[in-house]
């Protein structure tokens, strides 16, 4: 199978122009005639089902969430960026475009990535228009703020809740369709499966969670917009809910799987404290701009942080990235705080932390400026550790964060399968191997408002509505092998939660797929996976009947599938040999230890298509054209 | 550490419910409730019982999935902080060592004739999207938005904004209040729209039609208990509601409806 | 019609009734207090206010109609939506427990009833007459005035005043003494006091409660609203409180 692009001919930065002019439109009548389907209501799913909506579609909507605004983007802290260059400060959409490409190791596709740059000054409008309360400055403008791998101030927020503003901002949208009765929405819904029809994606096998009912809703397209699979890493700073099982089951269907290993480490969470953990907490990334990191210049130093004098700390970052230093991007950030702790250096319980300290800053500028910009993540961290952080410096240590990877997608987010759509952190597309910080919210808001409601009517413009229903054969086999897996999953009868497979997969993802992979580690894991699926299916405990509201069932699903998928990761680690971004190999880095990027062999997309049960999937290449931008090493020192 | 809970068990929406007692033990002192609960789960599936079903998701207190009353008081009992105030947090933000070791907890779902319970401590808060369909949006379509800043702000009308804006659509104000009203969550969406110059031309239509979805919803009455903001976890103000018994008020002596005669031509 | 009835019926018009009824009630109290401790002043001062209140009828029973329908509306609301309230949590709590609302606000239909009651206790005492204070004068609390050139009103305990023939006398009602020898029964005075406490917590919730109601509360005033109900109740219980305390210590005879 040859992957096309489809991405349109011309200059980069008329690529996207031309290619909205060029694309099909639908007649304003014949709108209403498409049913869409949208699984997911983070940002890209609701703003696309709301933007479609407007347009003059049917849509649907699917969350397992009680209400589509509690979708996981709503837990995104720091910010949005946007190539406003309201600071004059030197950005443009080039620049955003430069330093998105770059942040993301030169494994993105270009014309994506501009594209993003480009409608990333439309979100912000769209985002104020619809009382999204960014921070203002006292005059009444918009207020940026610097983030990681960028030297411009051009990341737009809302205290340390811009997810959380942006995704009800989206939701209201998405209300006000609903309440006009163009979209029907569907909470408490799991997509367990895609039906695809002659080829065509043409909806969904769901599970109401309520009932517990399988049924299937048909459409003319499939949106997917179901976020990323951190939580194969069981211990991240994602939502506990947050699952592959949409995406992986995509894949089931044919749909390529693009750059699995691309997993990214945040390094400000706030780091493990027992083996109990359900989830880490994440510190945005903001916080870097105020915060100092360091550790002790000795190893096993155990004094307290206020004992240490300034001679005898390590401000590592400034240290090794003079023009960055704490801003430096996430994966080398991660990276550098990994090496420390492994020099043994790390502080804290375990000694798997370093210091963030903001007691420069508190000097400087006083305690109330602190509290201004960071009070309520400085309160979370009191919460969760009961510290004081005003007092005494945060202690923080990467986790898992975002991925990169996903479904494959072409220029239009459509993926392989005709009619299948993804959008958001669940497809591959912008970020190479590698997101910057306060690009996800970019990237979901900018699929949804404004790239999805264009080439999704070019797709539809070429076929005719409706012509299939929910009792064609497709569907019934569908929806028989969902409620064949469910009652397999009852029937196991064993004594283990599924909550300690998820446990023992994150912990050999985390040790031989995490931070720092090898060919020796990954074989590891690749032995040790298909053994603790065998042992799932074996021993694992789901009780009920399935019928009504049952989590163990719907969390023993969603394991099962990470166990599945947990594999497709660790291939794709190791047949990527070479270092970049969030993925490093030991065996391929400089002397100094940074990433070493091989682009001679492996700059393409890597994308697995499903061969059948107990096979290997096969791999598709899609080579990565630069036409405008030369691959150079990334260095931020 | 160890506890006895005490857990209101029901099996379905039309089933009757009752406390069943569980005894947690091996409790560490820095596990969050909700691991708590996740243990207590866990052995529960060992025997083959059903686990307590109980929302729950990004367990950093900001999705507004989760919702215990833990020994009466939403989202767990508060301490009183260092500067006189009550703390905020959810649920998934309560760490057992706010409890003594060997206290009896109940747990409870949120009560409310409004949010009926599915299962368990899980309830069906529907009602409040419900609210937000009546007219919780500003009306703009995709695409026609002028530039960010076209209009200015005042960064206190701003600010102001942002204090209602971070409602999290929890519930506890409404299992709080001893009227199960839903007054508190209401005002901050009426507030947060309403004080920004993008909220005004739908201004009162929006807090007429909100207020009488909350109605029909079958919320309580405001009797200002202001338990709501006392359990609110993102300790949003009474201010607002009064601002919305304002705007409401106001609202009466506008023209709500819209005549339209059609444009063809 | 509609337009009217839509937001009086919402649960927000409703509240408004009850918080504009409740201030106009607040007013009611204050005034009767006013009068109240003319008292200190002597009998002349409370009787001539009493009798120039009633001297004019038409003001009196307008009042008094006016009164009674803002007490009723008062009462019929605040019992709807109490029940209305109980309706909305038909599955109460087995572990009940308050962060911040005040004992006051909680029982604001418990210290209503208790009211209400006093309120006819009252009217029953004081304005009907219907209860039996002292032992000597009964019924009969009466002073008449005697014309001689200059006006005086000299206490005449042992006449009563229906069997005076109104045109040969004018006569007014001795509020001072009815006053004074009611209370100097103890559980009288008590009683009183307590209906005082509960007036006290009803307005310690109600006397900025109407504030909030009516939109009248902010940010910037806040703390203001915050006081004005205590401050009110401890005003009308020390106010009213202080009469029969006075009565029982001797002060006023």
């Amino acid at each position: 199978m040859q992957l096309n692009s489809n991405v349109p001919p011309g200059p980069l930065a008329e690529k996207w122009q031309k290619h909205r002019f060029e694309m099909k439109l639908v007649n304003p009548a014949n709108k209403r005639k498409y049913k869409i389907l949208v699984v997911g209501t983070g940002l890209a799913g609701a703003s696309a089902a709301a933007s479609l909506a407007e347009l003059g579609y049917q849509v649907e909507t699917f969350c397992f969430q009680d209400s589509p605004r509690r979708a996981h983007s709503i837990a995104a802290q720091g910010g949005i960026n946007a190539a406003k260059n309201y600071q004059n400060d030197g950005d443009s959409v080039f620049r955003l475009f430069y330093d998105t490409i770059k942040g993301g190791d030169f494994r993105a596709r270009e014309a994506n990535v501009y594209r993003l740059a480009e409608v990333s000054v439309n979100i912000i409008d769209q985002c104020v228009a619809q009382g999204v309360p960014f921070s203002r400055e006292y005059g009444g403008q918009l207020e940026n703020r610097s983030f990681g791998g960028a030297q411009v101030s051009r990341t737009f927020y809302c205290r340390g809740q811009t997810g959380q503003q942006l995704l009800l901002g989206a939701y209201s949208a998405l209300c006000r369709q609903i309440s006009l009765g163009n979209v029907k929405s569907h909470p408490r819904t799991e997509m367990l499966d895609l039906v695809v029809v002659g080829g065509r994606a043409r909806g969904i096998v769901v599970r109401d969670l309520v009932t517990g009912q399988v049924s299937s809703y048909v459409g003319d397209a499939v949106l997917l917009a179901t976020g990323g699979y951190s939580p194969v890493y069981f211990l991240s700073t994602n939502a506990k809910g947050c699952n592959v099982t949409a995406t992986y089951r995509a894949f089931k269907r044919g749909a390529c799987f693009a750059n699995p290993c691309y997993t990214q480490i945040h390094p400000t969470c706030i780091p493990v404290t027992g083996d109990y953990q359900s989830k880490l907490t994440l510190m945005s990334e903001s916080l870097r701009n105020d915060g100092r990191i360091w550790v002790p210049k000795t190893p096993g130093d155990k004094r307290s942080p206020d004992q240490i004098p300034e001679s005898e700390r390590d401000y590592y970052l400034e240290r090794r990235y003079p023009s960055f230093g704490n801003l430096a991007p996430r994966d080398i950030a991660s990276r550098a705080a990994k090496m420390v702790c492994d020099e043994g250096r790390g502080v804290g319980p375990g000694g798997r932390g370093v210091y963030l300290d903001f007691s420069d800053a508190i000097r400087r500028r006083g305690e109330k400026y602190i509290r201004d910009k960071y009070g309520n993540l400085f309160d979370m961290y009191a919460h969760i550790t009961h510290e004081d952080p005003y007092k005494t410096p945060m202690r923080i240590y990467p986790a898992l964060h975002y991925t990169m990877g996903g479904l494959w997608v072409d220029y239009n987010l459509m993926s392989n399968i005709p009619g299948l759509f993804v959008l958001g952190e669940a497809n591959f597309s912008d970020h190479g191997a590698n997101r910057l910080g306060a690009s996800a919210l970019m990237q979901g808001l900018a699929d949804g408002y404004f790239v999805v409601p264009y080439t999704l009517g070019n797709f539809l413009a070429g076929c005719a509505p409706g012509g299939v229903s929910e009792t064609a054969p497709e569907f019934k086999q569908a929806e028989q092998e969902v409620s064949d897996r469910l009652k397999k999953l009852l029937a196991i009868k064993g004594n283990r939660s599924a909550t300690w497979f998820h446990r023992e997969l994150g912990k050999v993802m985390w040790d031989d797929c995490g931070m720092a992979r090898s060919e020796k580690s990954l074989k590891k894991a690749l032995a040790r996976i298909p053994e603790l699926r065998e042992q799932f299916w074996r021993e694992a405990g789901v009780p009920g009947n399935g019928q009504g509201l049952s989590p163990a069932l719907e969390e023993a699903g969603r394991v099962a599938d990470f166990l599945e998928f947990a594999e497709l990761l660790c291939i794709d680690a190791l047949h990527r040999n070479e270092s970049c971004g969030g993925h490093f190999r030991e065996e391929y880095q400089t002397p100094d230890g940074e990433a070493q990027r091989n682009d001679a062999e492996f700059s393409y997309v890597a994308a697995w298509q499903y061969q059948g049960q107990d096979k290997p999937p096969a791999l598709h290449k899609e080579p990565l054209v630069w036409e405008t931008v030369h691959p150079s090493i990334r260095s931020y020192k | 550490m160890k506890f006895t809970l005490h857990v209101w068990r029901q099996s379905g929406p039309n089933a009757r419910g009752e406390m069943k007692q569980y005894e947690a033990t091996g409790v560490n002192p820095d596990m969050s409730f909700l691991e708590m609960l996740d243990v207590v789960n866990q052995e529960l599936i060992a025997r083959g019982e059903e686990p307590i079903a109980f929302d729950h998701d990004c367990r950093e207190g900001i999705c507004g999935s989760c919702g215990i009353v833990i020994n009466g008081v939403p989202h767990g009992p508060r301490r009183r902080l260092a500067n006189g105030k009550i703390e905020a947090k959810t649920t998934c933000q309560t760490y057992m060592r706010d409890f003594t070791d060997g206290q009896h907890l109940w747990l409870e779902p949120w009560r409310a004739g409004a949010f009926p319970v599915i299962k368990d401590l899980v309830v069906d808060r529907s009602a409040f999207d419900r609210i937000m369909q009546a007219g919780g949006y500003i009306s703009a379509n995709t695409g026609g938005a002028p530039d960010g800043n076209a209009i200015l702000i005042p960064k206190r009308d701003q600010e102001k904004a942002m204090d209602a804006a971070q409602c999290i659509g929890c519930g506890a104000c409404v299992a709080a209040c001893k009227n199960a009203s839903a007054m508190l969550f209401v005002a901050a969406k009426v507030s947060h729209l309403g004080i920004l110059p993008q909220g005004q031309p739908e201004r009162a239509q929006r807090v007429v039609r909100m207020v009488e979805q909350m109605d029909k919803e079958g919320f309580g009455n405001c009797t200002n208990y202001m338990e709501c903001e006392a359990a609110c976890p993102k300790e949003i103000s009474r201010q607002f509601i009064a601002r919305m018994n304002r705007d409401y008020l106001w609202a009466q002596t506008q023209d709500l409806e819209t005549t339209s005669s059609g444009g063809a031509g | 019609m509609n337009l009217l009835v839509k937001p009086v019926r919402s649960s927000l018009g409703k509240k408004y009734a009850m918080a504009v009824t409740g201030l106009l009630l607040i007013g009611f109290v204050l005034g009767h207090m006013a009068g109240n401790l003319l008292i200190y002043l002597g009998p002349d001062a409370i009787n001539s206010y009493a009798h120039a209140l009633k001297s004019n009828p038409g003001l009196l029973w307008t009042a008094r109609i006016g009164l009674l329908l803002v007490f009723v509306i008062h009462v019929l609301l605040g019992v709807t939506l109490a029940l209305e309230n109980r309706a909305a949590r038909p599955q109460r709590y087995e572990y009940d427990a308050t962060l911040r609302a005040s004992w006051a606000s909680r029982n604001m239909m418990l210290t209503g009833l208790v009211i209400l009651a006093f309120v006819i206790y009252h009217l029953a005492h004081f304005t009907l007459g219907v209860v039996t204070t002292t032992e000597d004068n009964k019924n009969y609390l009466d002073l008449v005035e005697v014309k001689q050139g200059l006006k005086t009103y000299v206490p005449e305990p042992s006449l009563n005043l229906s069997q005076l023939d109104p045109n040969q006398v004018d006569a007014r009602h001795d509020v001072y003494r009815m006053v004074v020898s009611g209370f100097q029964i103890w559980w009288v005075s008590v009683s009183y006091w307590l209906a005082m406490a509960f007036l006290g917590l009803h307005l310690w919730h109600g006397g900025s409660s109407f504030l909030q109601t009516l939109g009248l509360n902010s940010f910037r005033y806040a703390s203001v609203v915050r006081l004005i109900g205590p401050l009110l109740a401890i005003l009308v219980v020390i106010g009213n409180s202080s009469i029969p305390l006075a009565v029982m210590l001797g002060l006023i005879k």
